[in-house]
């Protein structure tokens, strides 16, 4: 979509084509990435996912079977069968498409459907490099497709450009390290040989964090963390375990939860964001309330830096030893090193869970009342309001109801909440909330926050528009393009003057159509809270899209800072927002972060250029 | 949907134009001017068709700012009340409890606010409509600008900002308003029109809000009133009307803004309260300005005669009396936002809550400034010039037995009236030019100050029958500053057309150099001087000077090359008539600045200053070494005492007399001290 025009154009009906695999994965590496080259580790993996990359588009979010499209009958419809909305048709999201776009069927922007490999650079290799890595027996490949792969994250100009067939400097080679050892033996000769190198792990980076400098001129090499996704162990008595830092989150909490634990850290991009990212980025996870953000969960890190390893002595959960040094390793972003293993805190897993919903008269209302949630420090596992906007966003992707009896509640619930309750539909707005616990403190628990939104003027809406709040979560990222967030005292305040910038900034640039500019608190904080920006428009008749998208963009992120928001809630600064940090973190904290840097990685091993 | 369907599109549309005008403004001046055959429609012409009651009563059905709450006067003043902002203030007051201060804050507000009512605005559009069709023959509004003020209110908190010659523009703004289904706005205004009976009360319920003349250093007072004002902005209740330039102009010529009410409408926006606000400048200009005979006596020295309902009364035989038309001119809206982009930087708010009170930096500072200097120059240039203004220009430049005794020709002044008219067409001034038979007619409309007789125009001097007793002379001279004074403040109404293209002239006569950047230098010298007495956006002396230099070339006046600046032949007259029009500043600037350092006054109060002035320049003009009168004003004295201050040749102290006073402010002096060596400097730089 830019936001949405990727969207729009994702809409269109055109089947994306899937990525070719080129490799027979079955739980084992049978086949060489590239021919010559014989894996002399098999990897087992826990999880029974296919390998990434085969089922993932190459060229958008997610997995390649998932995608919004219109049918036959000119229907939206979303595919595959990984969602709870997958499957469905969503009648209301075609006219809303329309209605807040003037996005229709007749425009459309098809995307290269193939990877043509005769576009990508070939590779500059390192053979000094590359002769003593053959010889560690550690899997690598510079095949087209493997490197075009691990170029990107999903920022609107990166995901534009592939969909273009645009492929600027990508890695010159791809290694997959199977553990710790294997990680030390690649950062020793990149070391050694002057190799540049870039960590790479669930490729979701929304900040230009994986964006190849094209300023580089050495041999870039991308760590791929993927194959270092086990549990090492787990200690009960401690609630612990020790997990490489590969592991995909979903694999991760299944894996647990056949033990009967969790972390409970599940940020929006689980499904395929890595542990080692989590810690790298500062993530945060929509259960914070509960399970805390990562920095709160993580007891124990092992990161492999040019100048070693480094590593705590013991496992405990709090030291006085001065500052603390897990924190130049959270938020590094792959500048001082790559992170090998993480010692997390476990959780029993909840014995219930209910999710719920709330709908306010107005944005106001849900503000206040968030914010008497975070005062009695009540909040449930996560509570998010989402602004009115975003609301018939949800509206528009109800799936099509099967019987009489449920559209009839449907208007019934309709004819309650804006007749007789008197709410206006185009300023309602509507928070979910998830709790977690024994069921009785989980009821107990859920009404008193009821209690509370009842003093705000919020009404009940039921568990499944809660529940279709969530799942929206995971959806909306195929419909996507996030812009900002923000962490902020002034929740109200920021959250008009973002939207109105957007949207004039939008009319500036000679956008056609009014954007959908739209917000939601999807954390709160005792001292704050944390809103999501969400801004798409219809790129129809512009000559460069993209560009205006960034312009807006940073118009928007400026306006965020000036209203006093922070540059980034947890999803780093990547190369994206680097312009901002001196005005963040003060000339003296650059000096700071530099000298570790200096010191860490003289060399600029990891070259990936992000943060300072 | 396309983009009209949303509401900050039509706006934005709004201010693209806007900001091309305003870069235009910024690049040289007074663009805005030339395009001035708008449309102005008298509004009282269907008024005098119609019934007034019926007027009165008419379906008042306005759109408010879509953001808006709809919230009552007592909502307002318990969100001021409950603000954050005012228990800390409270909470800072020591000496007495917190209950007593809070009760001294509900007083405050009490006195302060505004009870705005629909019933009130209907009495108040009755009897302002009759009165105003008593004393105007028309009021000509331009509607174009009425259309973007009613777009610009329901997109963002709007403030009102017109110019205040009269007492009759009080309302003047609420009447058509209200007459153009628009929102009425509440109005900042003086405390002692408050303490009017009746009609305080009225004014009240029309929507006036009362301040304080000296509010000094009383914090509480301070901390209300910025609540109340930024409570009204950020809620965008209903749009704000206020006077930048603080107060009624005496001398009918533009003020020096003043920059508190500004700071504090300006700072929701600062803080990220609102997304933006608008400013809309109003022009209003007078034929005839009703206390025009007061005025002038003010500036003598009369004290002016305390408002009061009884006073009103007496006042009301003004009524008999035609004021010719009045002009009010909506000027295009501005945007908060693009003035101050780039200029500030709002991060500045983001370590204290902004609910509590935090010193602006200098940058945010210098922008309000820059914005109320912009807004006092929009309104110049949006206001009409009257033949009668062109005319008092020429009178005045005649030597004052002449205009006394003999009287001028009359058939010299009209056609030397209409050379002005064709200058003022070349400086993009907007002019007020009725079509026929302009100049007998305006002089008949002024027959207060002049008299056309026998082909010959004279001064008409006071015709008090207290002449029984032969003058003294000195008595002469006030009587004659008197009626001068009143031609003065007509000439004002034109003189920001001149003044830049004045300083030039003035510059190219005292140093009769031809070099562009000595020329300049002397420019700015000036400029600076005179900044108290005209208004200069700060920061643009060389935009001003660029457009002295294009507007005397438009007309012919001089030549100008890369380096030069070649005075015409053709342009002799108009360069004379631009110094001769500066000189009497200059005159008066010369005579106090000599006054200050020759008399050894190198202490004194102000209360001795004014009076030792007037003294002095009477006997001067009694022995014929003065040429003007204006320096008897005392808005000339107290701008160049500002003007001094601010050049740091004067200092103001308060000096407590030890004796005397425990802590009781009667007993405090207002001493001024002077910086001799400062003074001379000046003196010596302006080599005169």
């Amino acid at each position: 979509m830019s936001g949405f025009s990727d969207n729009i154009m994702r809409l269109s009906g055109r089947m994306l084509s899937q990525y070719l695999a080129q490799r027979d994965w079955d739980g084992k590496l049978t086949r060489a990435p590239h021919p010559g080259i014989i894996p002399t580790c098999s990897i087992v993996i826990l999880s029974d996912n296919l390998p990434k990359q085969e089922i993932m588009k190459w060229n958008g979010w997610g997995y390649s079977d998932s995608k919004f499209l219109y049918n036959k009958k000119g229907q939206a419809e979303f595919t595959g069968k990984r969602y709870r909305l997958s499957g469905m048709i969503i009648p209301g999201l075609r006219e809303w498409m329309e209605s807040t776009f003037g996005a229709n069927l007749q425009h459309k922007t098809p995307a290269a459907p193939i990877l043509n490999s005769s576009a990508v650079q070939p590779p500059t290799l390192n053979e000094a490099f590359l002769k003593e890595l053959k010889s560690t027996g550690i899997p690598f490949s510079h095949d087209a497709e493997d490197r075009v792969f691990r170029s990107h994250g999903h920022c609107l100009h990166e995901i534009f450009a592939l969909r273009e067939g645009k492929i600027g400097r990508v890695p010159d080679l791809v290694v997959w390290p199977n553990c710790h050892n294997d990680v030390v033996k690649i950062v020793e000769l990149a070391c050694k040989h002057n190799v540049c190198l870039m960590p790479y792990g669930g490729g979701t980076s929304v900040s230009s964090a994986l964006e190849c400098p094209p300023e580089e001129t050495r041999s870039i090499v991308s760590l791929d963390t993927s194959q270092m996704n086990r549990i090492l162990w787990i200690d009960e008595k401690n609630l612990t375990a020790h997990v490489e830092a590969g592991i995909v989150g979903q694999d991760l909490e299944r894996l647990l939860n056949e033990s009967g634990y969790c972390t409970g850290h599940e940020p929006d991009s689980m499904e395929f964001s890595s542990l080692g990212g989590w810690v790298a980025t500062r993530a945060s996870g929509m259960k914070k309330n509960i399970y805390g953000n990562i920095e709160d969960l993580v007891v124990h890190i092992k990161m492999v830096t040019p100048q070693g390893v480094i590593e705590k002595s013991c496992q405990g959960p709090r030291m006085s030893t001065g500052p603390d040094v897990h924190h130049f390793i959270m938020g590094s972003e792959g500048t001082l090193g790559v992170v090998t293993e993480v010692t997390m805190k476990i959780r029993p897993m909840p014995e219930y869970q209910k999710y719920g919903s709330v709908v306010f008269p107005n944005f106001e209302m849900g503000v206040a009342c968030l914010r008497e949630v975070a005062r009695q420090r009540c909040a449930p596992a996560s509570i998010r309001l989402m602004d009115n906007e975003q609301f018939k966003f949800g509206h528009a992707l109800k799936p099509q109801v099967s019987s009489i009896f449920t559209s009839f509640l449907d208007g019934l619930k309709k004819f309650y909440i804006t007749k007789f309750k008197g709410f206006d539909p185009n300023r309602l707005c509507v928070a979910t909330l998830l709790f977690e616990g024994d069921r009785e403190k989980v009821l107990q628990h859920e009404k008193q926050v009821y209690d509370i939104a009842a003093k705000f003027g919020g009404l009940a809406a039921g568990e499944d528009n809660g529940q279709r709040g969530y799942m929206l979560t995971f959806v909306i990222a195929y419909l996507r393009v996030v812009l900002g967030f923000k962490y902020t005292l002034l929740v109200l305040d920021i959250c008009r003057n973002v939207k109105a910038r957007i949207v004039r900034e939008c009319k500036d640039k000679g956008v056609q159509f009014p954007p959908l500019s739209t917000c939601r608190v999807t954390q709160t904080y005792d001292a704050g809270a944390c809103v999501y920006f969400y801004f798409a428009f219809n790129y129809r008749g512009l000559s460069d899209p993209v560009h205006v998208y960034e312009q807006v963009e940073h118009a928007a992120r400026e306006e965020i800072l000036a209203n006093g928001g922070s540059l980034s809630h947890h999803h780093g600064v990547g190369k994206l927002r680097k312009e901002w940090m001196r005005e963040t973190i003060s000339s003296v904290g650059m000096g700071m972060l530099r000298s570790v840097k200096d010191y860490v990685d003289p060399n600029n091993i990891f070259g990936n250029r992000n943060l300072l | 949907m396309l983009w009209s369907y949303c509401h900050s599109g039509t706006r934005k549309s709004l201010f693209n134009i806007n900001t091309r005008e305003l870069s235009e403004v910024v690049v040289i001046g007074s663009t805005a001017s030339l395009k001035d055959e708008e449309e102005f429609t008298d509004i009282l012409e269907e008024r005098r068709c119609t019934t007034d009651l019926g007027y009165a009563l008419r379906t008042f059905n306005p759109q408010p700012y879509k953001g808006a709450p709809s919230s009552s006067t007592s909502d307002l003043k318990k969100a001021v009340l409950e603000s954050q902002y005012l228990r800390y203030i409270i909470a800072l007051e020591t000496g007495s409890s917190v209950e007593k201060v809070r009760q001294e804050a509900r007083g405050i507000l009490e006195e302060m606010s505004h009870n705005l009512q629909l019933g009130f605005i209907r009495l108040m559009a009755y009897t302002v409509n009759k009165v105003f069709k008593r004393l105007f023959r028309s009021i000509y509004v331009n509607m174009e600008g009425l259309n973007m003020l009613q777009q610009a209110i329901q997109e963002s908190p709007v403030i009102l900002m017109p110019n205040h010659r009269s007492y009759v523009d009080f309302l003047i703004v609420s009447f058509i308003l209200f007459t153009y289904d628009i929102p009425i706005p509440v109005i900042a205004a003086g405390i002692p029109l408050a303490s009017m009976k009746v009609v305080g009360e009225i004014l009240r319920r029309s929507g006036a809000f009362f301040i304080r003349r000296a509010i000094g250093s009383d914090k509480l007072y301070w901390a209300v009133l910025s609540e109340y004002v930024r409570t009204i902005v950020r809620t965008g209740c209903a749009p704000l009307e206020f006077y930048v330039e603080g107060f009624r102009s005496r001398t009918l010529k533009s003020v020096v803004p003043k920059l508190g009410m500004m700071d504090m409408v300006l700072e929701p926006y600062f803080k990220g309260e609102v997304f933006d606000i608008t400013l809309v400048p109003i022009s209003i200009s007078y034929d005839r300005v009703v206390e025009e005979s007061l005025l002038a006596l003010e500036l003598l020295g009369v004290p002016k005669p305390k408002e009061s309902t009884t006073g009103l009364f007496k006042a009301s035989r003004v009524l008999q009396e035609d004021y010719g038309c009045m002009h009010v001119n909506f000027g295009r809206p501005l945007s908060v936002r693009q003035l101050c982009e780039g200029k500030i930087n709002r991060s500045e708010y983001n370590l204290i809550p902004r609910d509590l009170p935090q010193r602006p930096s200098t940058e945010i500072q210098d922008c309000v400034n820059w914005v109320a200097h912009l807004i006092v120059r929009t309104q110049e240039e949006g206001s009409l010039i009257s033949p009668w203004s062109l005319m008092a220009c020429l009178l005045l430049q005649a030597p004052i037995t002449t205009l006394t005794e003999e009287g001028l020709q009359w058939h010299g002044l009209t056609e030397k009236t209409l050379w002005l008219r064709k200058l003022v067409l070349d400086f993009r001034g907007r002019l007020n030019w009725p079509d026929s038979d302009v100049m007998s007619s305006t002089v008949a409309l002024h027959h207060s100050i002049v008299h056309h007789k026998a082909g010959r125009v004279c001064l008409v001097q006071d015709g008090d029958p207290a002449s029984q007793d032969p003058l003294s002379p000195e008595e002469g001279v006030m009587r004659t500053a008197a009626a001068v004074l009143m031609l003065v403040s007509y000439r004002n109404q034109a003189l920001h057309v001149f003044v830049r293209p004045g300083i030039l002239a003035t510059a190219i006569h005292i140093t009769k150099s031809t070099q562009k950047d000595e020329l300049f230098s002397f420019f700015c010298f000036l400029r600076d001087v005179f900044a108290n007495e005209f208004i200069f956006i700060p920061g643009r002396a060389s935009q001003d000077f660029d457009e002295a230099c294009s507007l005397l070339q438009k007309c012919g006046a001089v030549h100008m090359s890369e380096q030069e600046v070649t005075v015409l032949e053709t342009g002799l007259e108009v360069l004379s008539f631009l110094q001769k029009l500066l000189q009497p500043f200059l005159d008066s600037y010369q005579l106090i600045f000599r006054y200050l350092c020759e008399n050894g006054a190198h202490v004194f109060t102000e209360k001795q200053f004014l009076p030792a002035v007037q003294n002095l320049a009477t006997k001067l003009i009694l022995s014929g070494d003065l040429h003007t009168f204006e320096v008897l004003s005392s808005d000339t004295q107290k701008n160049v005492l500002s003007a001094l201050r601010r050049l740091e040749a004067v200092t103001k102290l308060r000096v407590n007399n030890n004796i005397l006073s425990i802590a009781d402010p009667y007993f405090f002096g207002k001493y001024i001290a002077i910086d001799v060596l400062l003074m001379t400097e000046i003196m010596n730089k302006r080599a005169l």
